[in-house]
């Protein structure tokens, strides 16, 4: 049984060989390269741009800006229809009269090298006119504040609210109020790969095809095809291996699709590859919340309310196609999910300011929603003189309580909230921390323990993006080919970064078929080959493609079976396929092989009737549900020194909930990889601006990544509660480690600091931020 | 575009080239040579993506001119025998997109030969030059410890 398995994945040998394919590996005859001219303002008009000693200098082919590609390139703007009254001014591929953040490109320069790309962009002359920037949200929104876009009031993009029973009436009855201002900074996805594409433009057949360092090739093609006026199946998007995603790569970017426009009106093929500082201005960016929120107690302990304020940004415009709300949204209804309080109010506020839109980076608003809640339930124990992990098991969702529709609006099947907390105590001694915590205490060691439980958002369904009008695929349709050989070819929609999707399909197809796993080869990120799909993004792959690849093994496996009772003159439910042979109990008849061979060379021996197709489709939505949610607990333990301000993480654990688990070892991996993840936003990861807009964190010196020697060990453990919603019964996994990480550690740094009367909330914890907490500056 | 002519050694083979002053040696193996398993991540000198072997030390080919390595012997992730140190990192999965995998490959392969019986903590500080996005490193650091200890006599 291939299912349940930690088998490793057959991509990585290429790729431990040096035998990867990246984007940027990929030449082609008489191709060119691209570099931007990007503004150093963050606000700035226009007033011309001066490309002749650009276009004189030898090896470069073409300058463009807005004027020459205007008629080339549709504009777009990110609407979505489930919010209405959101804000989508336009967008072009290259600004047209006015910048909006630094790093927005102005004008593209195609030469023979990058190299000479970038010296031509060095002699692009524009005349700016800078105009006052706004660079934090509450600023933004004051009456007075400059304005993005000249058509709008003001710079709202967006305000809602979200409440379900008495609030009011809840925080007035209550016994305890536990309170926290919180302050999330901006940071980004960091893939080590950068984004990188390769456009190539064939004329008289109207076609594009694309290699592109990416997690959707269908929704790319879709918009390559609609923003250039192409017939859709004229355009080809291919995802070669992909170093590293985490949601970066699964927007529409305008310097990529710059560089389609460059390939149609050059027909020549066009390389595009971010460098690192691009990277971090112009990369989609995420988090960047100003919560504001407040938990009601009774007397006892249990939560009676929570009220959520989220103040937040979409940067410079909407991210296209998705839009920038997803975020504040899933704060708004993700923050104390856990627990069983009746009243509930979310206010969630979006403004436009001066800086790089933000996007859909892994574990969207989850590790926001969980820090608040997380610290508020610590904050409250303190209040209540409660142990904090009592607190929250008193009040955890359990039992009878599902299934349940939650006052945020998200239905959960089932949550094993006090399943995963009892194994992590199993696993984690917290009366010996205790005891060793205050031991170390006396001698001026502050170490601290911290706690957050997690509910993670997964294999969203069709209606988010169908009703909301994107052209995104939630829906997955796998298509499975038994060769002549017997051996299997799988198409799927879903994409492979390195996650191992590929894997985990070709895992559910052997074990459904009956066949060895070396018998199956999956075949993904080609929007040519591959039925059309969402890609990977949003923890989607296991649970839909995993489902759609389990529907279509099936019915191949029924119809080999069909045409194996046909030629034996047996009943096909006596029949079963095991390691590739037709067995009978304990005798073996034919081979797959064998049908293979007959059903494609000797049809005529089947008779008509029997359902003998070989290349079988099947496909699967998680309908009427918006999001397959599972949950778990991390538990992390670190040192703080008093006197650099340096946080030290010393033991992460998860315990982690994502229904039945197709590869241990990869969901394992998935989530420690998450995990660090979220300790670099606890801790180290942030881009900061000056009050005029301009990024201050623009290399690996000034923003810091996790690396090896400063990451603890992460052991991860699992409950597996299937749900019944699939034959599979998975759910995703690639939120959890970043959901849960950051209010683990938020809570174990106060839990470090308490006795030194300080708290912080705010993070990345960096050194100066704690000594201010502290009162050493 | 001044450019100079380099001859060196790269993966065993003699090469001779034109290359212009500016170009960096990662750049030059790439995109002259093919040897497209560097990889470029920050060129900046800090993320190791670029790490390559250049006269049996290990190096940023983004800080490196590719005239400065005219004369030396160089290695890339393609030329080298590391078959325990792949094996090791494919069956406890200790790569996920492969993209930081040569460098880090390269970086375990020197650190096992200046020091063979390495702690965690000294394989985790000897890799931090070499950023990784996707492991969380523990599956690395568990593929090194594992190979160093079976090599030990
Ligand atoms: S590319 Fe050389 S260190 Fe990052
Ligand atoms: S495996 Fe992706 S960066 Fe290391």
């Amino acid at each position: 049984m291939s299912i349940g398995a930690g088998v490793p994945r057959d991509r990585a040998k290429r790729l431990l060989g040096g035998r990867g394919r990246f984007v940027d590996d990929i030449s082609m005859p008489r191709l060119l390269h691209l570099a931007f001219v990007r503004s150093p303002y963050a606000h700035a008009r226009i007033e011309a741009i001066d490309c002749l000693a650009a276009r004189a200098l030898k090896g470069v082919v073409a300058v463009l800006t807005a004027a020459e590609i205007s008629d080339a390139v549709a504009s777009w703007r990110a609407e979505h229809k489930l919010f209405p009254t959101m804000a989508a001014p336009e967008q072009f591929a290259l600004a047209t009269d006015v910048v909006r953040w630094q790093g927005e490109a102005v004008a593209a320069v195609v030469a023979e090298s990058r190299a000479v790309a970038e010296d031509g962009a060095e002699l692009v002359a524009v005349a700016w006119a800078e105009l006052p920037a706004v660079v934090d949200a509450k600023d933004a929104l004051a009456p007075d504040a400059p304005r993005l876009h000249d058509h709008m009031d003001g710079n709202l993009a967006y305000t809602a609210e979200i409440a379900a029973g008495d609030t009011k009436a809840a925080f007035e009855r209550a016994g305890h109020v536990a309170e926290e201002h919180f302050r999330f900074h901006r940071h980004t996805g960091v893939s080590l790969e950068p984004r990188g594409i390769i456009a190539e433009f064939e004329p008289s057949e109207d076609r594009l095809t694309v290699h592109q360092s990416h997690q959707t090739p269908h929704q790319q093609q879709d918009l390559y095809a609609r923003l250039l006026g192409l017939p859709e199946h004229k355009v080809r998007v291919i995802c070669p291996d992909v170093g590293g995603a985490f949601g970066l790569k699964h927007h529409l970017m305008a310097d990529e699709l710059v560089a389609c426009v460059a390939a149609k009106l050059l027909a020549r093929p066009i390389k595009y590859i971010a460098d690192r500082l691009e990277s971090f201005l112009a990369d989609v960016h995420c988090r960047d919340h100003e919560v504001t929120a407040r938990m009601a107690f009774s007397a006892s302990g249990d939560i009676l309310a929570i009220e959520v304020d989220d103040l937040f940004n979409a940067g410079a415009y909407g991210q296209y196609p998705r839009t920038s709300i997803a975020e504040g949204n899933q704060i708004s209804r993700l923050t104390g999910a856990p627990y069983g309080h009746e009243h509930y109010r979310a206010n969630l506020t979006m403004a436009f300011l001066n800086k790089s839109i933000l996007g859909h980076i892994r574990s969207v608003g989850h590790p926001i929603a969980c820090a608040v809640a997380e610290r508020l339930i610590d904050l409250g124990a303190a209040k209540l003189g409660l142990d904090p992990i009592e607190l929250r098991r008193r009040n955890y969702l359990h039992g009878d309580d599902f299934p349940r529709t939650s006052v945020g609006g998200i239905e959960f099947e089932y949550l094993s909230l006090r399943d995963c907390l009892d194994k992590a105590l199993a696993m984690f001694d917290v009366p010996r921390f205790r005891e060793k915590q205050a031991a170390l205490r006396a001698k001026g060691v502050y170490q601290g323990l911290g706690i957050a439980t997690f509910v993670e958002l997964t294999a969203i369904g069709p209606e988010y993006y169908g009703e909301g009008g994107q052209h995104i695929s939630a829906q997955e349709t796998c298509q499975i080919r038994l060769e002549a050989s017997g051996l299997v070819r799988c198409y799927t929609g879903a994409t492979d970064q390195g996650q191992g999707i590929d894997t985990g399909v070709q895992q559910v197809v052997a074990a459904t078929l009956g066949v060895p796993l070396e018998a199956v080869e999956v075949v993904s990120g080609d929007s040519a080959l591959c039925p059309v799909g969402g890609g990977s993004w949003g923890s989607r792959g296991a649970a839909l493609a995993g489902e759609a690849a389990l529907r279509a093994a099936a019915t191949l496996r029924r119809n080999v079976l069909s045409i194996a009772a046909s030629l034996l003159q047996k009943d096909p439910a006596d029949l079963d396929i095991r390691a590739g042979w037709v067995m009978e109990a304990a005798t073996t008849h034919m081979s797959v092989a064998e049908i293979a061979r007959i059903g494609h060379f000797q049809p005529y021996s089947i008779p008509d009737g029997i359902a003998a197709d070989l290349t079988v489709v099947e496909r699967y939505a998680s309908k009427d549900r918006l999001f397959l949610a599972g949950n778990g607990i991390q538990l992390a333990t670190i040192e703080v020194d008093v006197d650099s301000g340096i946080v030290t993480p010393l033991r992460h654990l998860v315990v982690h909930d994502c229904g039945r688990i197709l590869n241990p070892m990869l969901v394992r991996e998935q989530i420690r990889g998450g995990v660090v993840q979220g300790i670099g936003s606890a801790l180290y990861e942030e881009l900061r601006y000056d009050n005029g807009g301009h990024l201050l964190t623009g290399s690996f010196a000034d923003y810091l990544v996790p690396m090896a020697g400063e990451m603890p060990d992460i052991d991860v453990a699992h409950i597996e509660t299937p749900t019944a919603t699939s034959q599979l019964g998975v759910k995703g996994a690639g939120e959890a480690g970043t959901a849960g990480a950051v209010g683990a550690i938020l809570n174990a740094v106060n839990d470090a600091i308490a006795p030194l009367d300080a708290t912080i909330a705010e993070v990345p914890v960096t050194p100066p931020r704690l000594l201010k907490a502290l009162g050493r500056i | 575009m001044k450019t100079r002519r380099i001859a060196l050694t790269v993966n065993g083979e003699t090469v001779e080239r034109e290359v212009p002053v500016r170009q960096n040696l990662v750049d030059f193996l790439r995109h002259d040579l093919g040897f497209t398993g560097s990889h470029v991540g920050c060129e900046q000198g800090a993320c190791g993506a670029c790490t390559v072997v250049l006269d049996d030390q290990t190096v940023r080919g983004c800080l490196v001119l590719a005239v400065q390595a005219d004369g030396a012997t160089v290695e890339t992730i393609e030329g080298v025998q590391l078959d325990d140190l792949r094996a090791a990192f494919h069956r406890l999965n200790a790569l996920q997109c492969g993209f930081c995998t040569p460098g880090m490959l390269l970086s375990a392969r020197e650190l096992l030969r200046d020091n063979p019986n390495p702690s965690r903590q000294q394989i985790r500080d000897y890799l931090s030059g070499n950023f990784c996005r996707c492991t969380g490193y523990q599956a690395i650091v568990d593929a090194v410890e594992t190979v160093a200890l079976e090599r030990l006599p």
